[in-house]
């Protein structure tokens, strides 16, 4: 069984973000860049899934600029086979990136897709159900516990009122929540031989597919300052206030 | 951001400052690059977040304690040492021939640095172990490489290095400790060793003991001195741990910092024999230990501006989010606090902080890629060269930071004020660990004499390729502006030459070294001058965006400099003439004068 893993460069979530003074997005200039953190929980269930030798091969896709061999390569030495690396400088929205990884589905026939919930920059959570929707799969998403045996994937899933398990027909996408597991740290040694596994070249030419985006941001700003609090002296105070705020 | 690392400034000196990409371009390291070598430092400090920082406040509380002969230690310890095994980490500076990864040593120390900013304490475990693995490595036989290093270089056994006895440290002429030679060409040991770190846990399935001791019939002094590899149990047939080998562990010592890292009193052949191999020849341990000591000086060096890091990390965050007072010249109460930040006495003790942080780490960052550049010189001139810098440096890069960078971590429980000297935050912490740095593999003292009487006074090292190495810089500082900063520091080279001159025509050893240890200090200052003009000069040639944090970042480092010029370089001249005076107050200061008469 192969399984693909698209796997997003994103401002690394220790960072503090700074939005650009010119308020067209946030700095990016020389700020740590890693991979999303859901994506690591993909990356490190596809590969656990090779491990148990339920998957036979991990293919990792990225879509975005350059750097984001770096971020293929740091898949691969968590244990993914090989990369492919879809190449641009423009802004890719979720709908985008599900029409590119529909084109890549077709060509390496994955019987299992895992990807994050969502990316820790915009937050979308859009990606994965709109693969399945063009793909016409059935998902999985917010996997907390994934089985695969025979022809169906066992998805454990976090909804609002506990855990729901459903049953999933391969081909399927799963995404994948926090609980799912714990993503390893890759040893130094294979951090090494990932510079040896192959990465695939594309451009957003390849595929023949519309990316336009649909969404135009106006601006950017950080959120507003939380203002200082008042100590009042008693409760008949307090409830005067809220009522002047319409709070009650 | 992390409490403990500043990649920005690391990726700064590794890679703009000391041109890390040019090396990495020579045979000997190509199979690495940025890349790898970044992801590796990603993998690092993840590493460092998860499986070191989180608990060095409650190791900190819980120091090993002696039970029955054995020493207890929190769980915690052992599972980040694993952890660091499987990543690879003690093998990691090691060459691929023996199953390293061939790094670079300013990448390794950069590495090292980073566990030891998270928690020191476990960190020491491995360091020793890698110090005592590139021993054998050095001077082992084939056999006894086989024997042992695997084991080390996997994080499976680790090692030790027992060099002092009760009676002496400094004065390692007089060890006691004596080996018998047996039939069958092993040794037989017998005697105590003091201040062992990591002499005696459970963590590892086997302890490897570098030990030095006399041959029985030895020449006095350090001529008389023998290493040996002494394993806490003997290996089987099979090569794996068998019988103990009689190492009995006498007592703890409890330490004002570092604590996690057990120290110890070792008795060797007390209960039965304890069996030692010679490393190297015979009557050649001292050579063969200092083979090693350009490296674990600058490690020692390298630990010390990391604890100063993390306190200076520390008293940013809490400067920016504590508010008290307002702004000078504000009467009216009733308007907000700011933050301490925000008051210019705090600035000043953040940029003291950072003035000896990120000097320090130019300066022993530089030194370890003195010992790549050894490695990867294309002519034995070269090579000459880079060794006399290094060895000129060694002393500065140990000393340097064990005291600004301690001065450093006083600022930052300053910052904190009554919070700082509570356990309840770690600045006090950090301050405590870094305080064995002025002391332990060749205290200040000995560093100072080091330099002044054996370097310079005696000629085993000369100025000139340092001095070479500033006034290129200085060309450079020069073409950007920076020309007081350059006036400034050549007149402190003269200075500190000047005081040169006295000491090498003084025949009275003792009188011209008298004040060998306030020589360190300001020619460390110097030294670290010349890394802040480097610095602000690189800084100079960037070009952010205006506005950018990357701009900010920039001129941090042209302000640092000028700070360290007008507030620390200036004190050095007084210093120099002190010297060039060969002032003998404490020369002739009679032992009766001091305490209670």
């Amino acid at each position: 069984m192969k399984v693909l893993v698209p796997v997003k460069r994103v401002i690394d979530y220790n960072v503090k973000a700074r939005v650009k003074p010119d308020q067209s997005g946030v700095d990016l200039a020389n700020v740590k860049m890693s991979m999303n953190p859901f994506d690591e929980i993909s990356v490190e269930e596809a590969v656990r899934l090779k491990e148990a030798g339920t998957a036979t091969e991990v293919v990792v896709v990225s879509i975005g600029p350059q750097q984001c061999q770096e971020t293929l390569r740091t898949a691969l030495a968590m244990g993914a086979d090989r990369g492919i690396l879809i190449k641009t400088d423009d802004k890719v929205e979720p709908l985008a990136v599900a029409k590119l990884l529909k084109a890549v589905v077709a060509e390496e026939s994955p019987e299992l897709v895992i990807l994050g919930k969502q990316a820790i920059d915009d937050d979308s959570n859009q990606t994965g159900q709109m693969l399945a929707a063009l793909l016409d799969w059935p998902q999985g998403t917010f996997a907390n516990e994934v089985k695969v045996d025979g022809g169906k994937a066992n998805v454990t899933r976090e909804i609002d009122g506990g855990l729901q398990t459903v049953a999933l027909d391969l081909p399927a996408i799963v995404t994948t929540d926090l609980r799912l597991n714990e993503p390893r740290y890759a040893s130094l040694p294979n951090i090494m031989k990932a510079k040896k596994k192959p990465i695939d070249m594309k451009e957003i030419g390849d595929y023949g597919v519309d990316v336009a985006p649909r969404l135009t941001t106006v601006k950017v700003t950080e959120p507003p300052v939380r203002e200082a609090g008042e100590i009042v002296e008693d409760v008949p105070t307090l409830v005067s206030k809220l009522k002047a705020k319409g709070a009650l | 951001m992390s409490e403990f690392v500043d990649r920005r400034n690391l990726d700064f000196v590794l890679f703009e400052m000391l041109d890390l990409d040019t090396l990495l371009t020579t045979p000997r390291y190509e199979e690495h690059d940025r890349e790898s070598i970044t992801a590796m430092l990603d993998v690092v400090e993840g590493i460092a977040e998860t499986n070191f920082l989180p608990f060095a406040a409650k190791l900190d509380a819980n120091e090993p304690k002696f039970v029955d002969g054995k020493v207890e230690i929190i769980p915690e310890v052992g599972e980040a040492l694993s952890v660091l095994g499987e990543a690879g980490l003690f093998a990691a500076g090691f060459d691929e021939a023996i199953g390293g990864l061939q790094l670079p040593w300013v990448v390794t120390t950069n590495i090292n640095g980073i566990f030891t900013a998270a928690n020191l304490s476990v960190a020491n475990y491995a360091f020793l172990t890698v110090g005592a693995a590139n021993m054998l490595n050095a001077f082992g036989t084939d056999e006894q490489k086989d024997a042992y290093l695997p084991n080390m270089l996997a994080g499976k056994w680790f090692g030790t290095m027992c060099l002092s006895e009760p009676q002496a440290g400094s004065s390692l002429a007089d060890i006691k400790t004596k080996a018998v030679r047996k039939d069958d060409g092993t040794f037989s040991l017998s005697g105590s060793k003091m201040w062992i770190s990591g002499g005696d846990h459970e963590l590892s399935d086997n302890i490897i003991h570098m030990v030095l001791a006399r041959i029985e019939g030895a020449p006095v002094g350090t001529r008389g001195i023998s290493l040996f590899i002494v394993p806490r149990y003997r290996l089987n047939e099979a090569g794996e741990r068998g019988e103990w080998n009689h190492i009995a562990l006498a007592g703890l010592n409890h330490k004002m910092g570092q604590r996690g890292t057990t120290n110890c009193l070792l008795n060797f052949g007390e209960s039965g024999e304890t069996v030692g191999y010679l490393l190297g020849e015979e009557n050649k341990g001292l050579a063969c230990m200092f083979h090693m000591m350009n490296e674990a000086r600058v490690g020692v060096g390298q630990a010390s501006v990391m604890s100063a890091l993390a306190g200076y990390l520390h008293a940013v965050d809490y400067a920016r989010e504590r508010p008290q007072g307002r702004p000078a010249g504000v009467k009216d109460q009733s308007t907000p606090q700011v933050s301490i930040i925000e008051h210019t006495d705090v600035r000043r003790m953040l940029m003291a902080q950072k003035a000896a942080v990120e000097g320090g780490l130019s300066l022993t960052s530089y030194c370890s890629l003195l010992v790549d550049k050894q490695k990867t010189a294309e002519t034995a001139e070269e090579r000459a060269e880079y060794d006399d810098l290094l060895g000129l440096l060694t002393p500065v890069a140990k000393s340097w930071p064990s005291e600004h960078c301690l001065e450093a971590n006083k600022w930052a429980i300053q910052i904190l004020g009554g919070y700082g000297y509570t356990r309840d935050y770690p600045v006090e912490r950090h301050y405590r660990d870094n305080r064995l740095n002025h002391i332990h593999e060749g205290t200040f003292g000995i560093q100072g004499r080091d330099l002044l009487g054996r370097k310079l006074r005696a000629g085993v090292s000369a100025l000139t390729p340092l001095r070479n190495q500033i006034s290129s810089t200085i060309e450079t500082a020069r073409a950007q502006g920076l020309n007081a900063e350059c006036d400034q520091l050549e007149k402190a080279l003269a200075s500190a030459e000047k005081a040169i001159e006295v000491v090498r025509s003084c025949e009275e050893e003792n009188l011209s070294l008298a004040n060998a240890t306030l020589f360190l200090d300001a020619f460390g200052t110097v030294v670290v001058a010349w890394l802040w003009l480097w610095q602000a000069s690189v800084a100079k040639q960037a070009s952010p965006e205006a506005g950018s944090s990357e701009e900010t970042f920039y001129k941090s480092k042209i302000a640092a400099a000028q700070y360290f010029f007008r507030y620390e370089l200036s004190k050095v001249f007084n210093t120099f003439e002190l010297v060039a005076s060969l002032d003998d107050t404490c020369e002739l200061a009679s032992a009766d004068f001091f305490g209670v008469s």
